[in-house]
């Protein structure tokens, strides 16, 4: 899953460093590129991504759609269609090496040390198969034992995420099941083979709120139990807030700004994730205009010049020397703080949030 | 789940009962003498009147529907020739032209049509949908597009040019006749094959495209992706997960098809002289056989009727989310 991309050049960029010194990283994504070859031209869905992910911490992946966080988080699993995909760098999971596995370590890879959540859970579970004959033929893949001994732990599974009356609800269909019921056994059949590492792709985006709250409960609940590694790809900041350690925010195939939860959230610096904030509406007082950002996501086939973010940035003149237009900046540490990095010329943006976003801010 | 059984059993009742009632007004009312027609060119009076009294001819239509009617649930009598004879139930007329009540006849040519069509239809079945699911996994490939090809050549063919081709040209195989499966299977097989050569080929065009659509269709849905990231063989995720769902609205069409099939071999019969149903109808639609030509009917729409019933319950087998109440 590699062979010839030709690159575009560019600046290398090292996998920035999360503040959990010390801690070796179980996910480990270097210099990421994706892209699909089209009639149309070469679609660069994800450019350059690289970060890392130590066991119990979850990382949350936030941006618009098409900035390649679910593109990047499929092909942590190998799950990219080959013959029409190319991609270059390294994903390392648990010392690993996906990119460029064979079909049959990918086989045994799949499910056993990485596992997926998917965002909708109706499409996502076979209609025609009962919930028990899924998570047991999840299991049975990486296990060898017994149809019997496999329906048990299908059985303990759904107990253990919360599903009441599991050895009557195991031999049951999805269409059965309620939304929240249905993403809790599709957590079960994800969870059944103790990965190490659980990609969660917008698990909450199709239940209702108070659903919500507890599938993000549960995953908190069984991430502390399993001592797993979390991915989790939303684009919702208040599920955000609630659940991650660390956030990567990635606009148009790139990382943007990653690091702390409670820095980025409290005092983001890239120009982006001010806009992100911005455009949440306030719930309390009276309710006033939206605050969309302006324009459009860039087409991943004709990226912009130098920054990707800049056609859409109101700080593109502070920057002197056109260099917005024409230098893609770094993901490097832009203030004091060396806990996290952000992909912006801007100088001292810590200031500029300060004085001039902050009062803007709902 | 019974009750359903029964509500469509009782619908299925009234839609054959409707089909008699309007085939009846079509063949035997409306005409301006249909005693005249039944009765042939070489028409005597004494015959004339035979024909006219015992199919009462000469009472109101509502009378003759009832009697037709006592006839298919209690059998009844005709009277030919001053001879009369007792037709069972379900009798469904009296061939004048043929000396013989149409239940027996149809009854004779029935189990053959029942074996072209079972026989053709499983070739068929089995054959579009391997290739139409190979088409679908190499998707986009030379294999692929000459799949496609193969099978839009095939299905733009006349039907009759291939059973042309077959019959004529595919010398080598057995004699087309009809031995009963009962009498001697493997006689009964080989006499039936070409009929089933032909019938397989020329639908399983339709179904290879039919299966690599739906195949397509399945291996791009979410659930599939899943079954993929669980870290089971593609030949798994393919076979087990894709077809599973590919397969349910095949099979639909396949159960309306088969009926439609069972009514239709007509080509079929004729080409490889076949005594099945269509070589009935035909036959009796050159001599003006009026009671074979209704009882035809009747029991086409019976078949029809049947087979749709049949796909609706086999539905709620393939589809768990499908209820039935």
């Amino acid at each position: 899953m590699t062979e010839q991309t030709v690159r575009a050049p560019q600046t290398v960029t090292r996998a920035p460093r999360t503040r959990a010194e010390g801690e070796e990283a179980y996910l480990e994504v270097t210099d990421l590129h994706v892209q699909f070859p089209t009639a149309d031209g070469r679609v660069q869905a994800v450019q350059g991504l690289s970060y890392s992910l130590p066991l119990r911490r979850t990382l949350a992946i936030v941006g618009e759609s098409g900035s390649g966080k679910s593109v990047s988080s499929m092909a942590i699993l190998g799950l990219h269609d080959r013959k029409s995909t190319w991609i270059s760098g390294s994903i390392k999971v648990g010392g690993k090496e996906v990119v460029g596995m064979s079909e049959k370590d990918l086989m045994s890879y799949r499910g056993a040390d990485a596992a997926m959540i998917f965002q909708d859970p109706q499409s996502s579970l076979h209609p025609f198969f009962t919930i028990g004959d899924q998570i047991t033929e999840s299991y049975r893949a990486h296990h060898n034992v017994s149809k019997r001994a496999a329906k048990a732990r299908a059985v303990d599974m759904l107990g253990r995420v919360g599903i009441p009356n599991p050895s009557r609800r195991v031999d049951q269909y999805p269409h059965e099941f309620s939304g929240g019921m249905r993403q809790r056994a599709m957590i079960a059949m994800a969870l059944v083979n103790d990965p190490k590492l659980l990609i969660a792709d917008e698990p909450t985006t199709a239940l209702d709120v108070t659903v919500q709250a507890q599938i993000l409960d549960l995953i908190a609940d069984l991430q502390r139990d399993f001592g797993s590694a979390v991915v989790f790809i939303t684009h919702d900041l208040g599920v955000v807030a609630e659940i991650a350690d660390d956030i990567l925010v990635m606009y148009g195939g790139n990382a943007v700004e990653h690091g702390p939860v409670e820095k980025i959230l409290g005092a983001p610096l890239h120009p982006y994730s001010w806009g992100l904030l911005e455009s949440i509406p306030a719930v309390s007082g009276t309710p006033g205009p939206l605050h969309p950002i302006p324009g459009s996501p860039p087409s991943l086939l004709a990226m912009p010049s130098g920054c990707a973010f800049h056609p859409r940035c109101e700080f593109r003149d502070r920057v002197g020397g056109d260099l917005c237009r024409t230098l893609k900046p770094e993901l490097i540490p832009r203030t004091a703080d060396q806990g996290r990095t952000s992909r912006c010329h801007l100088k001292e943006p810590d200031k500029v949030f300060e004085t001039e976003v902050l009062p803007r801010l709902p | 789940m019974l009750l359903y059984i029964l509500r469509r059993v009782i619908s299925a009742i009234s839609v054959v009962i409707v089909t008699v009632v309007c085939s009846f007004l079509l063949f035997f009312a409306a005409p301006h003498d249909p005693a005249g027609v039944i009765c042939g060119p070489k028409c005597t009076p004494e015959r004339l009147k035979d024909i006219t009294n015992s199919l009462n001819l000469d009472q109101p239509v509502v009378e003759q529907i009832g009697l037709y009617f006592k006839g298919i649930v209690v059998g009844r009598d005709y009277s030919a020739g001053g001879v009369t004879r007792h037709c069972d139930a379900p009798c469904l007329g009296y061939s004048y032209i043929l000396g013989v009540p149409v239940t027996d006849l149809l009854a004779r040519a029935v189990p053959v049509t029942l074996s072209i069509v079972i026989g053709g239809a499983t070739i068929y079945l089995c054959f579009g949908v391997l290739i139409g699911t190979i088409a679908a996994r190499v998707r986009g490939t030379t294999l692929d597009k000459a799949a496609v090809g193969t099978s839009l050549v095939i299905g733009s063919v006349p039907y009759f040019i291939v059973a042309l081709v077959i019959a004529l040209y595919a010398t080598f195989l057995p004699k087309s006749q009809y031995v009963s499966f009962f009498e001697n299977p493997f006689q009964w097989a080989a006499g039936l094959l070409a009929a089933w050569l032909c019938l397989g080929l020329t639908n399983s065009a339709q179904y290879t495209r039919y299966s690599r659509a739906s195949m397509i269709e399945a291996l791009g849905q979410d659930f599939t992706r899943t079954a993929r990231s669980k870290g089971i063989s593609e030949r798994r995720v393919v076979y087990r997960h894709g077809l599973r769902a590919a397969m349910t609205p095949v099979i639909t069409i396949f159960g309306v098809d088969v009926a439609y099939q069972l009514v239709n071999t007509i080509f079929t019969e004729r080409i490889f002289q076949l005594p099945g149903l269509g070589t009935r109808i035909i036959n009796a639609f050159n001599q003006y056989d009026l009671p074979v030509l209704m009882g035809g009917v009747i029991v086409g729409a019976t078949v029809l009727v049947v087979m749709n019933l049949v796909v609706d319950i086999l539905y709620t087998v393939l589809d768990p989310r499908v209820r039935l109440g």
